[in-house]
């Protein structure tokens, strides 16, 4: 019984049982908000930035953000991608304020120093001076060389048409950083087939952004939260399914084959969510076709840490980029896409499907909810810890879904690279 | 142009309209549509670029009807009041066709959410499109387009717009 009457930790310690408690200050502090982004968006990890087929000619470019950093995606003159940081290497402004477009350099507009669409400072106005009477008044210092101050690049790397890239230029290859098991998965979605972006769709979500994470690393809840997947056997407990991760336990992939759905005593009986008798009016909604390329499983999502899910449900595809700001929120934007050999009946399928998806969806808006709940009550008690004991205490693939294995296996991971 | 008869039909529709959103009698609303009627909640950004998918794509009267049963019974979500304020509609082009008048009209419109422990602020800005036509039960929305501003969506947007 602790006897101190606080519900702040001090110190914090991570909870003996291991990885299956996971402390409500992991969510909750600043410190370790920082040391995050050094350590899981800025150094030894590829992010996400976007797809390629958002900047099908050069010139064209879209602003992105990599953990709390702005950053451009721009198509260069030869077809290849650069990504850049958005911060002027003058005194520092975050230069580019559009969202996407094309042009031929980038400017400041400050001071008007001018870069490459590499990033290389082209010139600086005034650099030698101002000829005035005579005499040549300011300018830059001699031994002031372009080359020392262009704009900080980052590592590239595009794998199916999808774009990560990472400041840390001594990462792995995306190949090794992803490894076999989840490349696998990566491309059975980008197979090499050209993208066809089919919009957008954002959305703050005030809580950690390790809970969204967790969130696709957790096959308990879907078919007990969301009346669509237990009712429908989209997704839910007797579905044959597999989970899967890679060697560090970082990424994962959740495989489901849809049921027949129907009642189920077992995965349904006392579940608040199950309607027995829920039809749709409109069948369009579950108008699913299955795919060559699925392979079998009707749903794949691919958590690849820390900053982006790869959603395959049924016909609706996605990728969901986390952008955190601060411990307690992140922005989640949807690219939800399809493929440029799409009949037209297949773009309004993937279309009308989205419905079930994003921060309106049928299924995903009660995730948006739940996050910002379980923040909510982190924060009011940071000395307290969730229990992650879910199929048990050990991390490992698995052919069912009645598990919270992979949450502990992200946690293992986590804890490694933190050292907490 | 219309007769003021007609214009004030409708101001009624939009009114009547915002005041169903408002007053959470969401089984209401798919009435304010024909029955191959359509919703759609589409982000400025997607609008503007030409990109087709919207937040919300209810592509007939039975799709919102299935919308509603989603909104009362599926939806697990934080309750909060919602407060519709809709300018004055723009009438952009009358047409006449065997049952009377198509109008396409807009109307900007803010809503306000205001949760149960907060305070109120500015959750969905945006405009209506809208095609409406006359039907024996008076003017009904063949399709109510609503291009929203607020792009980041303050987590997530239950009830309708
Ligand atoms: S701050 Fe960018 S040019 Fe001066
Ligand atoms: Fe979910």
């Amino acid at each position: 019984m602790n006897t101190t009457h606080t519900v702040f930790p001090q110190p914090p310690e991570w909870p003996a049982e291991g990885n299956s408690r996971i402390p409500f200050w992991a969510y909750t502090r600043d410190d370790l908000h920082r040391k995050e982004l050094d350590r899981l968006f800025y150094n030894g990890h590829w992010c996400y930035v976007g797809l390629e087929a958002e900047i099908p000619q050069p010139g064209d470019f879209r602003r992105t953000v990599i953990g709390e950093r702005s950053v451009i995606m721009v198509r260069d003159t030869d077809g290849s991608i650069n990504v850049v940081e958005n911060l002027c290497a003058h005194r520092g402004l975050r230069f580019c304020r559009e969202r996407h477009g094309k042009r031929k350099d980038f400017f400041c507009p400050y001071h008007q120093w001018n870069y490459s669409l590499k990033g290389d400072l082209q010139g600086v106005p005034f650099r030698r001076g101002v000829k005035q009477d005579g005499k040549d008044n300011g300018g830059m210092p001699k031994d002031f060389k372009l080359e020392d101050h262009g704009l900080t690049r980052l590592k590239v790397a595009t794998r199916g048409g999808v774009v990560f890239a990472s400041f840390d230029h001594e990462v792995e290859s995306l190949e090794d950083f992803l490894g076999p098991t989840i490349l696998f998965y990566f491309d059975r979605v980008f197979n090499g087939r050209k993208l066809k972006v089919l919009g957008y769709r954002r959305q703050r979500i005030p809580g950690n952004w390790k809970l969204m994470q967790e969130n696709i690393k957790d096959p308990y809840h879907p078919g007990l939260l969301h009346t669509w997947f237990s009712t429908f056997g989209l997704w839910r407990a007797d579905n044959k399914s597999e989970l899967k991760m890679d060697a560090h336990f970082r990424h994962a992939a959740m495989i489901s084959t849809r049921g027949q759905g129907g009642k189920n005593e077992d995965v349904v009986g006392g579940v608040d969510s199950f309607k027995e008798a829920m039809q749709v009016n409109d069948p369009r909604l579950l108008d699913i076709v299955p795919e060559p390329w699925w392979g079998g499983p009707t749903a794949v999502m691919t958590t690849i840490f820390p900053s982006v899910i790869i959603q395959q449900q049924v016909n609706s595809v996605s990728t969901r980029h986390i952008q955190p700001n601060g411990h307690g929120s992140f922005d989640f934007v949807w690219t939800h896409f399809g493929f440029e050999d799409d009949s037209p009946e297949m773009e309004q399928r993937r279309l009308i499907q989205a419905n079930l998806f994003g921060p309106a969806g049928f299924v995903s808006a009660d995730d948006g909810e739940v996050i910002e709940w379980s923040q909510e009550g982190f924060e009011q008690k940071p000395a307290h810890r969730s229990v992650i004991e879910m199929g048990g205490h050990d991390i490992g693939d698995t052919d069912h879904m009645v598990t919270e294995t992979l949450i502990r296996g992200m946690y293992a991971y986590w804890r490694k690279v933190m050292g907490e | 142009m219309i007769d003021f008869k007609t214009y004030f039909e409708l101001l009624n529709l939009y009114s009547d309209y915002a005041m169903v959103c408002d007053s959470a009698e969401w089984e209401k609303w798919p009435e304010f549509f024909i029955e191959d009627g359509c919703y759609r909640l589409q982000p400025r950004e997607n609008h503007d670029s030409g990109l087709p998918l919207c937040l919300l794509a209810l592509e007939s009267k039975a799709m919102i009807r299935d919308r509603v049963y989603g909104v009362k019974e599926t939806m697990y979500h934080d309750p909060y009041y919602q407060r519709h304020v809709v300018g004055t509609p723009r009438v952009i082009s009358v047409a006449r066709d065997l049952y009377g008048e198509r109008i396409v009209s807009e109307a900007n419109y803010v809503v306000i959410r205001t949760k149960l422990d907060g305070e109120s602020t500015v959750y969905n800005a945006g405009y209506y499109h809208d095609e409406i036509v006359r039907t024996p039960e008076g003017l009904k929305l063949r399709s109510r387009l609503c291009v929203y501003d607020t792009e980041m969506i303050a987590n997530s947007i239950i009830y309708p717009i």
